[in-house]
């Protein structure tokens, strides 16, 4: 397959989408304006944790402007509680706080008004009695049987604990000659994107019908979002044809489209929530992982790692979502690109009184690829060996694909080796090494980073199962409608928004290439919630395997019903005819000729040329389970996770300031094999990107909260988002192993560079401290905290 | 709250208005002229997804509010193209390198990389990157936008009109 010759796969083609965003001219949520629109403010908690005794909105309904005030009390009695992924049906979440606030910034009220700006001046008058609480904001603390519990009702802020023994974990650590140990810290930052989220909700009533337009990146948000609002499923339309500003795994405004939706049903009037950057800071619900890791490795005398032992708590914030199963995904390649003979992994998932955690990026995988690329450090360190030589002796070898791991995910198709030196090729190891060294001659403070780690891509939820056993979820579809109308042009019809992923360039490439036509003249439609097929939404990095390989099974059966027409109407057998460049030929005589138009004119207009048995009219429609999906775990939990497997390695230098504790990067090189590319400048961009977003969590990112539990990271000039400054140029060196699972070879590649930038930076910024006798495990590495160890690590 | 008239000229055309002395330029562009390719991110100066040109510098418009804007020339995004139909160079030159993914970001770094070009036929990388440092996007990493700015660089020393923005071939 790596030989396969492509028409328009994996050629430079100007992205569809791209024009109408150079223009100005994109179509997102808060550029939307209906008739009658009216605005929702919010009134957010000062608390960590509180009781509410009372509210008073009687001075915000005298406002001139403001039409309602709504509480919590009003929404809980009103909509049903969304609930965590795991079994913890007593962890209720509403839009609104309801009796309690379990975080700093949660939503008390919402205000509606003629404009955003009265609602902002109304939320002002609104006077909430509080009566605040102890919150707890340590997650280990949250463990102790002592503290407060966020949510009194559950009993304990543990949401989810579990101890998974794959192999003879025990066995292989009495065994091993060396074994040792170490904490890791991923501290909280998320995705941010530059647009806030946002929604409008306009009720019809004499259809019975809710229009949505939103900002969403979201499974299954339509059934959610009518669920609560107690709607039939066919009651809420979700127009997916909103152009997203960025989203990275977190536009999941299930809550802000509830509110919304509630609100312009009960007032008949259409409502637009838009946060402003605070409330999608604090208030948004959309944090990202916050992990503790205690990492336990045994390994032999010549660097071969046996067998590890992770213990992952991660604070998933004042209530859930799908929060915890970001502790799930990561079992699919729990000890990386290694060979690893057994593995122990305990996840804990605990509530505090911090804003909710959402999916991120990678959903759990970047930090638990930083703490296993620390730990390769560690024990190369500790055994005073080379810090590739001992990757190359753990490595799995390309000859011993499909490889299973112990936690029972099979990986599809790899060649590390092979990327490893590509990009210490393109990287000038050698040279690399020697600059580093010059630095520190210099007296500057310089390290070189590696990191070798697995993006699982092809999104599944076999982790939805895993972690909650009443929920028996083995799908995770995608599909695609193509039609072709009576003229022959082409409709490509797909059933998500999109928010940068290039999804219409996607689809419209691989028709085409299926068909044989120019994607430029194929049109690609967003259909809203009623009129879509099953998809659940581009996360877990499986577009390019799940739309690419829907859209490739619909465009499939289309060659097939116009080889069968074309056969039809040239008088000869099915297997006589060929379909070539769109049109059908007599494979015994090529000039006898059907053409693509005729073909498509006979399929609309001339039932009496068609054959028997097929339809009038040219459309088809493919709905593709995941590949290797469709069952439950086993009892040991084993499971295949994702189906595809891509992978990257980091090779960073870095120059860090001996009194600002800035780190300076580059060069920096990316090797990167994720089978075949789609269209390599969209595969290349979102790897960029995924580096620039792992700088930033990395060396800068991070909502901060003080002692008694505040949010101090409420701006972008207290969280601070990599610039053109901060970024530095990158190279990519690409390689291709095809996947053997898809339509043609491709695999995920949407969380690209973020998978490995942090694991990387901060094994390169380690190597810089070496020499000091320091070192760090913690996420984000500021400036501040580096500047503070140089400073320390000199004294002594 | 007091209200005033203003008038102004937006992409060539002159505008007249009637604003609340709170109403900032970038909600007048989008909510009052329904300008809605300048984008707010963050409403506090930090991202430049509003950046428009302000009498011919790259300002963030939530930072100025609509009643400062009375009597000046202003450029949004769509205003970059020579016609309606049309893309200017540099536009065109993010779509070929491809330099943007969800696009939201996009207006504010043309209008920067614009006012770069307007005085810089001949920037350096760090020159762009000074440029666009105060416009933060998320998907890209920068590196398509710089590449993009080096390419409408190239393509404006090349052309006759050494000044103007123009329109690139539209030949996606």
């Amino acid at each position: 397959m790596a030989d396969q010759v492509f028409r328009y796969i994996a050629k430079k083609r100007r992205p569809k989408e791209d024009r109408r965003f150079i223009a100005g001219a994109g179509r997102f949520v808060a550029d939307l304006s209906v008739p009658g629109m009216v605005h929702v403010a919010l009134v957010a908690s000062p608390y960590p944790f509180a009781r509410i005794r009372s509210i008073d909105t009687e001075k915000a309904l005298a406002l001139p402007g403001v039409i309602s005030v709504l509480t919590g009390a009003e929404l809980a009695a009103g909509t049903d509680a969304t609930l965590p992924g795991v079994d913890a049906p007593k962890v209720k979440r509403w839009p609104l706080a309801h009796q309690f606030v379990r975080y700093p910034g949660e939503w008390v009220a919402a205000v509606v008004a003629e404009s955003r700006a009265l609602a902002e001046d109304a939320v002002e008058l609104v006077d909430v009695d509080y009566e605040p609480l102890t919150p707890v904001t340590d997650p280990e603390a949250a463990l102790l049987p002592e503290s407060p519990a966020v949510h009194p009702d559950h009993g304990s802020n543990v949401l989810f604990h579990k101890k998974w023994v794959w192999g003879p974990v025990e066995e292989d650590f009495a065994a091993a000659a060396h074994k040792l140990s170490f904490r890791a810290r991923w501290h909280r930052s998320s995705t941010v994107p530059i647009e806030t989220f946002g929604v409008l909700a306009q009720w019809n009533p004499a259809q019975q019908l809710l229009d949505i337009w939103a900002s969403i990146q979201m499974p299954k948000f339509p059934d959610q979002l009518a669920k609560a609002l107690r709607l039939p499923g066919n009651g809420v339309r979700v127009h997916f044809d909103v152009d997203v500003g960025g989203s990275y795994g977190v536009k999941r405004g299930l809550k802000h489209s509830i509110l919304a939706g509630f609100l312009a049903k009960k007032l008949g009037m259409p409502v637009r929530l838009m946060e402003d950057r605070l409330e999608n800071m604090r208030g948004g619900d959309a944090q990202g992982p916050d992990r503790i890791f205690d990492m336990q490795v045994a390994f032999s005398g010549e660097g071969i790692i046996r067998s590890l032992k992770i213990r992952a708590l991660d604070d998933c914030g004042a209530h859930a979502g799908r929060a915890p199963l970001q502790l799930g995904k990561p079992i699919g390649a729990i000890c990386g690109p290694y060979r690893v003979n057994s593995v122990e992994y305990e996840a804990i998932s605990v509530t505090t009184n911090k804003t909710p955690q959402e999916a991120v990026r990678g959903f759990g995988q970047s930090p638990t690829n930083f703490a296993l690329e620390t730990m390769v450090d560690r024990v190369a360190a500790t055994l005073g060996m080379d810090r590739l030589a001992i990757r190359h002796a753990n490595l799995i070898r390309a000859d011993e694909f499909p490889y299973t791991i112990p936690s029972g995910s099979t990986y599809d198709s790899g060649d590390f080796q092979t990327v490893l030196e590509k990009a210490l090729t393109a990287a000038d190891y050698p040279a690399l090494l020697a600059k580093r060294d010059a630095a520190r001659r210099a007296g500057k403070f310089a390290g070189v980073g590696l990191a070798c780690c697995l993006e699982p891509s092809g999104g599944n939820s076999a982790f939805e199962p895993l972690f909650n056993p009443k929920n028996e979820t083995t799908t995770w579809m995608e599909a695609t409608t193509i039609k072709i109308d009576g003229a022959g042009a082409v409709v490509v019809s797909i059933n998500t928004s999109s928010s940068g992923q290039g999804h219409e360039s996607l689809a419209a490439t691989v028709v085409g290439e299926v068909l044989e036509r120019e994607p430029e003249t194929i049109r690609v439609v967003h259909a809203d919630s009623l009129a879509a097929l099953p998809s659940n939404s581009p996360v877990g990095s499986r577009m390019a395997i799940m739309l690419g390989g829907a859209a490739a099974g619909a465009a499939k059966k289309l060659k097939e019903t116009i080889t069968a027409i074309g056969a039809h109407k040239l008088g000869v057998a099915l297997d006589a005819a060929e379909y070539r460049d769109g049109a059908v030929i007599s494979r015994a005589d090529p000039s006898k000729k059907v053409s693509w138009e005729a073909i498509a004119e006979i399929a609309h207009r001339k039932f009496h040329e068609l054959p028997p048995g097929i339809e009038p009219g040219l459309q088809a429609m493919h709905v593709l389970e995941v590949p290797t999906g469709g069952t439950l775990p086993g009892p040991d939990g084993r499971v295949q996770m994702y189906p595809c497997y891509a992978f990257e390695v980091h090779v960073v230098y870095a120059e860090l300031d001996r009194v600002t504790g800035q780190v300076a990067l580059g060069p920096y090189t990316i090797g990167h094999d994720c089978g075949v590319m789609i269209n390599p400048d969209i595969v290349h961009g979102m790897t960029y990107g995924g580096i620039a977003h792992g700088i930033g969590a990395a060396l800068y990112e991070r909502f901060r909260y003080d002692e008694s539990g505040q949010f101090l990271s409420g701006t972008f000039m207290d969280y601070l988002i990599p610039s053109a400054h901060e970024v530095p140029d990158v190279a990519i060196v690409d390689h291709c192993t095809p996947s053997p699972l898809t339509a043609f070879g491709q695999k995920g590649s949407g969380e690209a560079g973020y998978l490995g930038a942090p694991a990387g930076i901060s094994c390169a910024v380690n190597d810089a401290l070496a020499p000091l006798g320091l070192n760090i495990t913690e996420l984000p590495m500021t400036p501040g905290v580096l500047g503070d160890l140089i400073a320390t690590g000199e004294k002594e | 709250m007091s209200w005033h008239d203003i008038s102004l000229t937006v992409n060539g055309r002159k505008y007249r208005g009637h604003v609340p002395a709170r109403l900032t330029l970038v909600d007048f562009l989008r909510d009052h002229l329904r300008l809605t390719g300048t984008h707010t991110g963050c409403e506090h100066g930090v991202c430049g997804a509003c950046s428009i040109l302000f009498d011919g510098k790259a300002m963030r418009s939530c930072l100025i509010f609509a009643v400062q804007a009375d009597g000046a020339t202003i450029t949004t995004v769509e205003g970059l193209a020579p016609d309606p139909a049309g893309l200017s160079v540099l536009q065109d030159c993010f779509w070929e390198t491809h330099a943007l993914q969800c696009g939201f970001c996009t207006p504010g770094m043309l209008i920067a990389a614009q006012a770069l070009l307007n005085h810089n036929r001949a920037p350096s990388d760090e020159e762009i990157r000074d440029a666009i440092g105060g416009n933060l996007c998320r998907c890209t990493g920068y590196k398509q936008i710089i590449d993009a700015i080096k390419l409408a660089a190239s393509r404006l020393q090349g052309a006759n009109d050494p000044v103007g923005p123009m329109s690139g071939a539209d030949n996606g």
